[in-house]
């Protein structure tokens, strides 16, 4: 695969001037390996998350959303990896930026657009918005608009199922700021001591909204601090997403053989703002324009898939149409459904 | 029937659940060999197994997580908070975890786990082991707060709590341990939002919580000799609340003190006072309702200094005397 962090573009971007010969990219040949219905799901699953979230960002320029939204535009790979190596019992935790992993899940979209514009039909009856999605059936615990808060229940989940010898797994998403919170490190070093089905998966986007990760800790690589707490780190290119899996399957494995907890960091970036009124004074137009145009996880898996003759233009022309009409119906559907009505208001604060 | 102690009357019915229900287990800090910092979890280990009784960390943000994520997965958990003043250190997975995923999540998945915490000064914990912060709690929408007085009670509101589907704080108080009531050895249950009426009387209606209420029971012993008739009103929940005999009474007598041991000012003797005020009672008073609870300051060491912070039986007597004598 083309290696995007060639050393000319290296001096350019400070993020990166140590650490990257840790980083690990997926292996040659891993695409076969997969065969080509998967890797076209692949495709379409970071497809839908772009455009949904490109959907999203409209509808809110328009008016239609209300209060905010953590757009996850950029980190496609990190969510759709992550979650391709997982089954419907496999449960996932999820951040304020969650859109793509509920996704990824496997939700569908339809109800996740009706919840951003706060309809009954939502996933949480237009009571929850864009940071509380939850869809327990298919294994998503939920959003979470807490930093780190998500990690304790991942655990808690996960305990359950070495309890009841379940056999699922928790991926518990969460940010590069994320790390720098108590309830961070009281997970991983719960979930090390009993040996816990869980991984945690730090989706490292180098800035905790306005605050870069490299002025908030005085470490390279956030898997290292794996090492304090007895489990393996790894430091993967989040723009990658056939590493994305092939790291996650690995921690997987040791999850379910009974071996406890693995830290994945994923390097990869927002495009966004973290939120609405983000005017992103806290980094440079260039170092934006290098992620969008070397490293953009979507345009790199287009091209090696093109490149090693897997996919044709034409497919992936398809793929994408298949994603605009799936939007175009999510937004109908969402548009037409009915307001909650007012007694749910006091309804769901107890069972 | 048989006597044991509030600690023992807990202790006994976590035994009878954990035994009767393959979803309930208990965590905590120091509940393994050590038995739990006042003993409550004695004996539990050996009897149960390490599965059951979850030693853990001294992390309560994660245990607490821990014990929510699980009973998300379906599991009825029971965590134990050392001190009740470490929701402290827990609140973000109470408040905003616990208390809200169902809501948020419209309707979808139940949160039932049992927080027990011990609370309440008297023991020479001083300022950050003494605290009574159940208002907090009170305050949350989505949490259920018991807090029981008796050993009997403590027993039958226990595994109501377990059996409710939401998430319960079970305030315990320290000085409550060792003492001792009749309470059946087999299980029973106290319905959540049923106050109880602990001594009656028609001069004068005290709503006391925790230890307060066997305060207000000898403050009422005291006063019978003086001619007034106390009736001594144990809400035993806060949330829910059982507004309906508390107003009865206070139809009954026309007067109300209200005896927390929290801090008076925003206590949740506030929200008693007011339901009074506010509901078909006030037509029936024939005085204000009289608030007493701690004084705003921390919790000092001293054991003079101590007890002072908080009302004892004598400051009850001069409430109830205040609003019986002053609009007699």
């Amino acid at each position: 695969m083309k290696k995007w962090f060639d050393k000319e573009s290296l001096k350019q971007i400070s993020l990166y001037e140590k650490g990257v010969s840790h980083m690990k990219t997926s292996t040659v040949g891993s695409l076969q390996k997969l065969g080509k219905e998967r890797l076209k799901d692949l495709l379409y699953q970071m497809i839908l998350i772009r455009n949904f979230e490109e959907a999203v960002e409209k509808q809110f320029m328009q008016g239609k959303i209300h209060g905010t939204m953590h757009l996850c535009i950029g980190q496609e790979p990190t969510a759709v990896g992550a979650c391709a190596v997982l089954t419907n019992e496999d449960k996932i935790t999820s951040t304020h930026r969650g859109h793509g992993h509920c996704i990824a899940k496997g939700s569908e979209v339809k109800y996740m657009m009706a919840e951003l514009l706060g309809k009954e039909t939502g996933y949480c009856k237009g009571k929850g918005g864009s940071m509380h999605i939850a869809d327990l059936e298919i294994g998503n615990i939920g959003a979470n608009g807490i930093v780190a808060g998500g990690l304790p229940l991942g655990c808690g989940a996960a305990l359950t199922s070495k309890k009841k010898d379940l056999g699922f797994v928790v991926v518990c998403f969460f940010g590069d700021g994320a790390t720098n919170e108590g309830a961070f490190h009281e997970s991983v070093n719960i979930a090390s001591a009993w040996k816990l089905p869980v991984i945690f998966f730090c989706e490292n986007n180098q800035y905790g909204m306005s605050s870069s990760i490299k002025e908030m800790t005085n470490i390279e690589n956030l898997a290292d601090r794996a090492s304090s707490y007895g489990i393996p780190g790894v430091t993967i290119d989040g723009t990658d997403v056939i590493a994305v899996m092939e790291e996650t399957q690995k921690a997987l494995d040791r999850a379910k053989n009974g071996e406890g907890p693995t830290l994945i960091e994923a390097k990869t970036y927002r495009w966004r703002g973290h939120s609405k009124s983000d005017a992103r004074k806290y980094r440079t137009r260039d170092e934006e324009h290098d992620w969008m145009t070397n490293r953009d996880g979507i345009k790199l898996f287009k091209e090696r898939l093109l490149n090693e003759g897997i996919i044709t233009s034409e497919e992936i022309v398809e793929v994408e149409e298949k994603v605009k009409k799936v939007l175009d119906e999510a937004i109908e559907f969402a548009e037409n459904s009915p307001e909650p009505s007012l007694s749910s208001l006091e309804e769901d604060v107890f069972a | 029937m048989r006597e044991i102690t509030y600690a023992e009357a807990i202790n006994e019915v976590m035994c009878q659940e954990i035994e009767a229900n393959e979803d309930v287990f208990i965590l905590g800090e120091d509940i393994g060999i050590y038995g739990g910092a006042f003993g409550l979890t004695r004996g539990m280990i050996e009897k149960l197994g390490p599965e059951k009784v979850l030693n853990t960390p001294i992390s309560e943000q994660a245990i607490t997580g821990v014990a929510i994520g699980a009973a998300l997965m379906g599991m009825r958990p029971i965590l134990e908070l050392q001190f009740s003043d470490f929701v402290t250190v827990a609140m973000d997975q109470i408040v905003n975890q616990a208390a809200k995923i169902r809501y948020m999540y419209g309707g979808k998945g139940k949160v039932p786990i049992v927080i027990r915490t011990p609370g309440g000064s008297g023991a020479g914990f001083a300022a950050q082991h003494s605290q009574s912060l159940e208002a907090w709690m009170a305050h949350i929408p989505g949490l259920k707060v018991v807090q029981p007085s008796t050993a009997y009670d403590a027993k039958g509101l226990f595994r109501a709590a377990l059996e409710d589907d939401n998430p319960v704080i079970f305030y315990e108080h320290k000085l409550l341990y060792g003492m001792k009531d009749d309470v059946p050895e087999e299980s029973y249950v106290i319905p959540l939002g049923k106050a109880d009426i602990k001594r009656e009387g028609k001069d004068v209606t005290v709503v006391a919580t925790s230890i307060m209420v066997h305060r207000a029971l000898q403050a009422a012993e005291e006063l019978e000799k003086e001619g007034i008739s106390v009736e001594v009103i144990d809400p035993r929940t806060l949330v829910p609340l059982d507004i309906e005999t508390i107003v009865e009474s206070v139809k009954k007598t026309g007067r109300a003190v209200v005896v927390y041991e929290a801090v008076q000012r925003g206590g949740y003797g506030a929200e008693i006072a007011s339901v009074i005020n506010e509901g078909e009672a006030f037509d029936y008073l024939d005085a204000p309702v009289v608030r007493l609870g701690g004084k705003a300051v921390p919790i000092p060491y001293n054991p003079t200094l101590e007890k002072k912070a908080v009302p004892q039986v004598e400051d009850i007597i001069n409430a109830i005397k205040s609003t019986v004598v002053t609009y007699a």
